[in-house]
């Protein structure tokens, strides 16, 4: 006797375990089942419980045991209405798993009550094809590349370390990448800076930095802060960013830098370069030390010279800006380990890497808990070195913001 | 003898050396011989009432010495000291 879809769903509902979405949000909460989408891509990618696992109806046999390899794991199916769960269900049962659910009235009934759902995020084909390498990765993934899409990082300066790092966080597909700059490409930036060109000597490094990047992926929207970043202006500037990449050449701008982007909470990569060697860190606030905990006063311009006048060689800001590249996204995917509290030193003639440990100042006039409650207060602690007479900008051999020396 | 990494801002001082081998008890042995055999250091390392400059750090093994016992931290013959002075940046 053939069975219509009346006896098949009568029969389906009599042996399969139903419960409501409230029920299976309680569940869900406490982390007790794992829920299966069983709809089609269509429909998952217009909206899906949160956590929740997608294998289509018409994929499940083949797929749901490498999702699922504990046959006693508690598993909730859901669809959108909660026929196709059912069905679903049967079959799990078939393949030996033991502790299933199936949602009643499905995608539509969660909605319904008003409970917790999501987008998934949409690449399109282009996208889809340029980023396939990351899409491959399951640590970066279809969530990771949205991710960087969203993102906006911030470049302090279009020179030698700016130039590699933005270039590759623009292929990468960082969506927004802000450039504070107000110099001009020189003729003596081409050796290092590859975001410029020489047909572009001349022009401002910003809109020459923009050409490059938007030529290599016009994903990328750039941002052009074509002025020196300076107090009246860090707050303003460096607001909405994610992450921070400094590529500043005086220590007044890196203190600036330090002290607004630890009040707004904002990670900056630091790297700076010397000739054959270079040093980088990552500067979390509240998790590692700042600049300041590191450096609390700068010293004075005859000690610290800037590479307009000691040199660098090109590939050194190059390796520097590249392993800033790969801080950046690291913070902006929260994958891996960052070099937040670590300091990586690298010398190219000996092709070596050193690390030394770095802690946070528990006295630090910038990060520590003190001067955190202070500056609620409206009371910020008094800092050393920033426009207080103890030194001065380095004056015209060292080179002011802008990554040009 | 303990070997004290010099770093590029300083090396001028030294005779362009990457290292100086230094023999001395504690870290602050090691650096008052290092600023006797090099004078041109002494300023670049101490404040003219022999402190350590704020804006240098010195490492010993890989930690911050003001997290250890400062100048006065122990120092083994194999272990290595790094002096590390603020760098402008940039590039």
């Amino acid at each position: 006797m053939p069975k219509s879809y009346a006896d098949l769903l009568r029969e389906a509902r009599s042996t399969v375990h139903e419960a409501d979405p409230l029920e299976v949000d309680a569940l869900r909460s406490r982390g007790e089942a794992v829920l299966v989408d069983v709809r089609e891509a269509s429909e998952w990618e217009q909206g899906h419980i949160p956590g929740a696992i997608h294998i289509s109806k018409s994929y499940l046999e083949q797929d749901i045991e490498a999702a699922i390899p504990d046959r006693d794991r508690p598993v909730v199916l859901y669809c959108a209405g909660g026929v196709r769960s059912l069905f679903a269900a049967q079959t799990l049962r078939e393949m030996g798993y033991t502790d299933l659910t199936s949602m009643k009235s499905g995608f539509q009934g969660w909605k319904t009550k008003g409970l917790d759902w999501t987008i998934q995020p949409v690449l399109t084909a282009e996208q889809k094809q340029r980023y396939s390498r990351h899409l491959l990765i399951p640590e970066v993934g279809i969530q990771g590349q949205t991710r960087l899409l969203e993102s906006k990082v911030l470049f302090i300066g279009a020179g030698g370390l700016g130039s590699p790092a933005m270039l590759y966080l623009a292929a990468a597909g960082v969506g927004t990448i802000g450039i504070v700059d107000f110099d001009v490409v020189d003729l003596s930036n081409l050796q290092r800076q590859i975001v410029h060109t020489n047909a572009r000597i001349g022009e401002k490094k910003v809109e020459s930095a923009r050409i490059t990047i938007q030529g290599l992926n016009p994903d990328v929207k750039v941002v052009a802060h074509e002025e020196m970043l300076v107090a009246d202006n860090v707050d303003r500037l460096i607001a909405g960013y994610d992450v921070i990449v400094d590529g500043t050449d005086t220590f007044e701008t890196r203190y600036l830098l330090n002290d607004a982007a630890v009040a707004a909470g904002i990670p900056v990569v630091h790297a700076s370069v010397f000739r054959f060697e270079g040093q980088l860190t990552v500067f979390k606030p509240f998790d590692g030390p700042c600049y300041r905990c590191l450096y609390p006063t700068p010293p004075p311009p005859e000690l610290a010279p800037g590479c307009s006048v000691a040199g660098v060689l090109g590939v050194v800001p190059g390796i520097m800006g590249l392993l800033q590249a790969n801080e950046a996204i690291k913070l902006l995917l929260g994958i891996g380990d960052t070099l937040a509290g670590r300091l990586l030193l690298f010398d190219a003639l000996d092709a070596s890497f050193n690390e030394l440990k770095l802690r946070r100042d528990p006295a630090c006039p910038t990060c520590s808990d003190a001067a955190v409650e202070a500056r609620a207060a409206g009371r910020p602690m008094a800092v050393a070195g920033v426009g207080d007479g103890t030194f001065t900008l380095g004056g015209p051999g060292l080179g002011v913001l802008g990554g040009a020396s | 003898m303990s070997a004290v990494r010099i770093p590029p801002v300083l090396r001028a001082n030294v005779g362009g050396a990457k290292q100086v081998d230094v023999s001395g008890a504690t870290v602050g042995e090691l650096l008052d011989g290092l600023v006797e055999a090099h004078p041109g250091l002494r300023d670049q390392l101490f404040t003219p009432d022999g402190e350590l400059n704020r804006f240098v750090n010195v490492y010993l093994d890989g930690q911050d010495v003001r997290y250890l016992d400062g100048v006065a931290t122990p120092v083994d013959p194999r272990d290595e000291l790094v002096i590390l002075p603020a760098m402008a940046g940039g590039a």
